[in-house]
């Protein structure tokens, strides 16, 4: 079978991805808030899985990991929540959490256990390009993972080419130099930048995160960019109205 | 066998640089750089300089007669608490802030555990007139306030780390996520011996400085250059890898490091790395961590601020798995008592840090004949209202 989210980035359409954190608001909300997200159109998942010291990740998510932790959530618990997940969702998913705890779980083990389930990628923003490339690339092609890599406005446009090379599917497109849900809106600097890498006919199309947190800011991520990413934003909804009013929160981006 | 890191950063199996993308500018810029920077001849002069005639170097080696006497050894002392801030810190800082100094960049960031670090990085970025943000958990900021008054007078901003234990493990977070926030004006001086390649490797030849001098100094006073054993507390690991550094290849040397076991290694309050850790990644590097069978990072403890880290730099991870080094650890009690010790025999207070390393005598019994040289890595200025609050003074 071919990966879900190569077919989903076929479809002539901006993409909206939404990323939450597994185990927030309650530890039981995992499988309802991915049913609510994909029944409203969301057209791919990022569930994160907690890490108590989330480097690249500003007070939102920070607050959700630490909230997430104290329910009980785990690796092991995380797996479990989504082990009949495709009997009932069908858009890609993708798990997006730091290293260490992929590390201690066992690296072939949580692929193992992804590619089970029916996890389609993953993110994790402190494996670095070269020891993927090294220790682990082999691991990820054999479950069938896509390994997604992030760029930032500092990355060089020869970095940019490496990374590009590298990747299969998307490349993560960070908006901003910044941790995540820290900036507000998009300037001339961003644009730029979108446009420089739009303009380097890369073999991979690219979805933005960071700093996307509404309408405006989702037209203004994809004018260039295939599709954007929301994790923030959307996880601030969630703590002020719950897991019950998803569809109010999506159907203002598009 | 090598201890020293290789072209990668790696020592043995540990260390690395496990970032995120967004670092990789900045890191990889340093990377590139910092060896050949370093071993300018106008580097060296400078760096040199200022230590001499600001920092006060060489710091005295200095034998410990009433010491030696109660525990039947000789004991020399390594005196980093006589450097200009009071520790051993500065040799780093200094080192640092000529490098970012070349790098054209323009605004400093630390973070910082008992503010030793975070004072002689402002106190360099005084010097050089630069911009200086130091983070420093909010729990320390209570436990080291003459230290972060004197980082205020200098001129520095501290900000508080709220989140997880509000110690040392989240203040370098957050000043990672700084540098994150600001890839390009911004240079970040990390005070251990941790984080992603160069970093442990850069800290610890700034600070080999100490393992140099000991050598010429004990020849002078002993007659020969090599010791029976070096010993020093580790947290993160700076002066601990600058004690060691010149005697890592000398095989009869005996290398103890003495980590703080807080209320005791099995008490569940405690920062005893390598009795307590597992291999993982913090902050950057792959090294022995303490974490949850999950891999989620735990929370230390330990009553000195400076040692209260759930990590250890990954040198010292490959010189505990290699053997190459001895660990044990010092209860809070054990460490209190041997710097009240070391105060009323030798008239020195150390830092509550460096307590720990003179708490080996509780463990370890030396021979008559043994050099034993202990890096007094810090005074205890800084933690007199700590000494004054358990030992009842006031």
């Amino acid at each position: 079978m071919s990966n879900r989210i190569k077919s989903k980035l076929q479809e002539d359409k901006k993409l909206l991805s939404i990323y939450f954190t597994a185990g927030y608001p309650s530890l039981n909300d995992t499988v309802q808030i991915i049913q609510d997200l994909e029944k409203n159109d969301v057209d791919m998942i990022e569930i994160g899985l907690p890490f108590s010291d989330p480097l690249a990740d500003g007070p939102t998510i920070q607050e959700s990991s630490t909230h997430a932790l104290k329910n009980g959530m785990t690796t092991e618990l995380l797996f479990d929540q989504l082990k009949d997940i495709r009997k009932s969702v069908s858009i890609p998913l993708i798990i997006m959490g730091y290293f260490n705890p992929m590390l201690q779980y066992g690296v072939e083990a949580f692929c193992k256990k992804c590619h089970e389930i029916g996890i389609d990628g993953l993110i994790m923003p402190d494996l670095p390009l070269d020891v993927y490339q090294s220790d682990y690339e082999a691991i990820f092609k054999k479950y069938g993972l896509l390994n997604i890599f992030l760029i930032t406005p500092q990355t060089s446009d020869q970095r940019i080419h490496q990374i590009d090379k590298a990747s299969d599917g998307f490349i993560y497109m960070v908006s901003s130099a910044s941790v995540t849900g820290s900036k507000s809106g998009f300037g001339q600097e961003q644009e730029n930048y979108f446009e420089r890498v739009a303009a380097m006919n890369l073999k991979n199309t690219q979805i933005v995160g960071f700093g996307i947190k509404d309408a405006e800011t989702f037209k203004q991520a994809t004018k260039t960019a295939k599709g954007a990413i929301i994790g923030s934003a959307f996880i601030k909804h969630l703590t002020a109205n719950g897991i019950t009013k998803i569809a109010d929160f999506i159907n203002k981006i598009r | 066998m090598n201890y020293n890191a290789d072209e990668k950063g790696y020592y043995g199996e540990f260390g690395g640089a496990f970032i995120p993308e967004m670092l990789y500018p900045n890191v990889e810029e340093l990377r590139a750089n910092y060896l050949k920077i370093m071993y300018e001849d106008s580097f060296q002069e400078e760096f040199n300089q200022l230590l001499k005639d600001y920092v006060g170097r060489p710091s005295p080696l200095y034998f410990a007669k009433r010491l030696s006497e109660k525990h039947g050894c000789k004991i020399y002392l390594k005196r980093e608490d006589l450097n200009h801030t009071g520790a051993h810190k500065i040799n780093n800082t200094i080192g640092q802030i000529l490098m970012a100094q070349k790098l054209g960049k323009t605004r400093i960031i630390a973070e910082t555990g008992a503010g030793q670090h975070g004072v002689a990085t402002a106190t360099v970025c005084a010097l050089m007139g630069l911009e200086c943000i130091v983070y420093m958990g909010e729990i320390d900021i209570a436990r080291q306030a003459p230290n972060v008054a004197r980082m205020k007078m200098l001129g520095a901003e501290v900000r508080p780390a709220k989140s997880g234990s509000r110690t040392l493990k989240d203040a370098t977070n957050e000043a990672i996520r700084d540098w994150i926030n600001n890839p390009v004006d911004t240079h970040y001086i990390i005070g251990s011996a941790i984080g992603p390649h160069p970093y442990p490797d850069m800290v610890t030849r700034f600070q080999s400085v100490i393992s140099e001098e000991i050598k010429w100094q004990l020849k002078e006073k002993e007659g020969r250059e090599n010791p029976d054993y070096v010993v020093a507390c580790i947290g993160g690991g700076s002066n601990a890898a600058g004690t060691y550094y010149h005697f890592l290849h000398e095989p009869e040397v005996g290398i103890i490091a003495v980590e703080a076991a807080g209320k005791g290694v099995n008490s569940g309050e405690s920062a005893a790395t390598s009795a307590l850790g597992k291999v993982g990644i913090i902050h950057g590097c792959k090294t022995m961590l303490m974490q949850t069978p999950d891999g989620q990072i735990t929370e230390p403890y330990s009553i000195s601020a400076g040692l209260d880290y759930p990590g250890v730099g990954p040198m010292h991870s490959h010189l505990y798995k290699t053997g190459r080094a001895e660990f044990y650890s010092a209860t809070d009690d054990e460490a209190m008592a041997a710097g009240l010790e070391l105060t009323q025999l030798e008239g020195i207070i150390p830092a509550i840090e460096t307590g720990h390393a003179f708490a080996i005598f509780a463990h370890k019994k030396f021979k008559k004949d043994d050099v034993v040289v202990i890096s007094l890595s810090g005074r205890g200025d800084k933690d007199l209202n700590t000494y004054i609050d358990y030992f009842k003074l006031a």
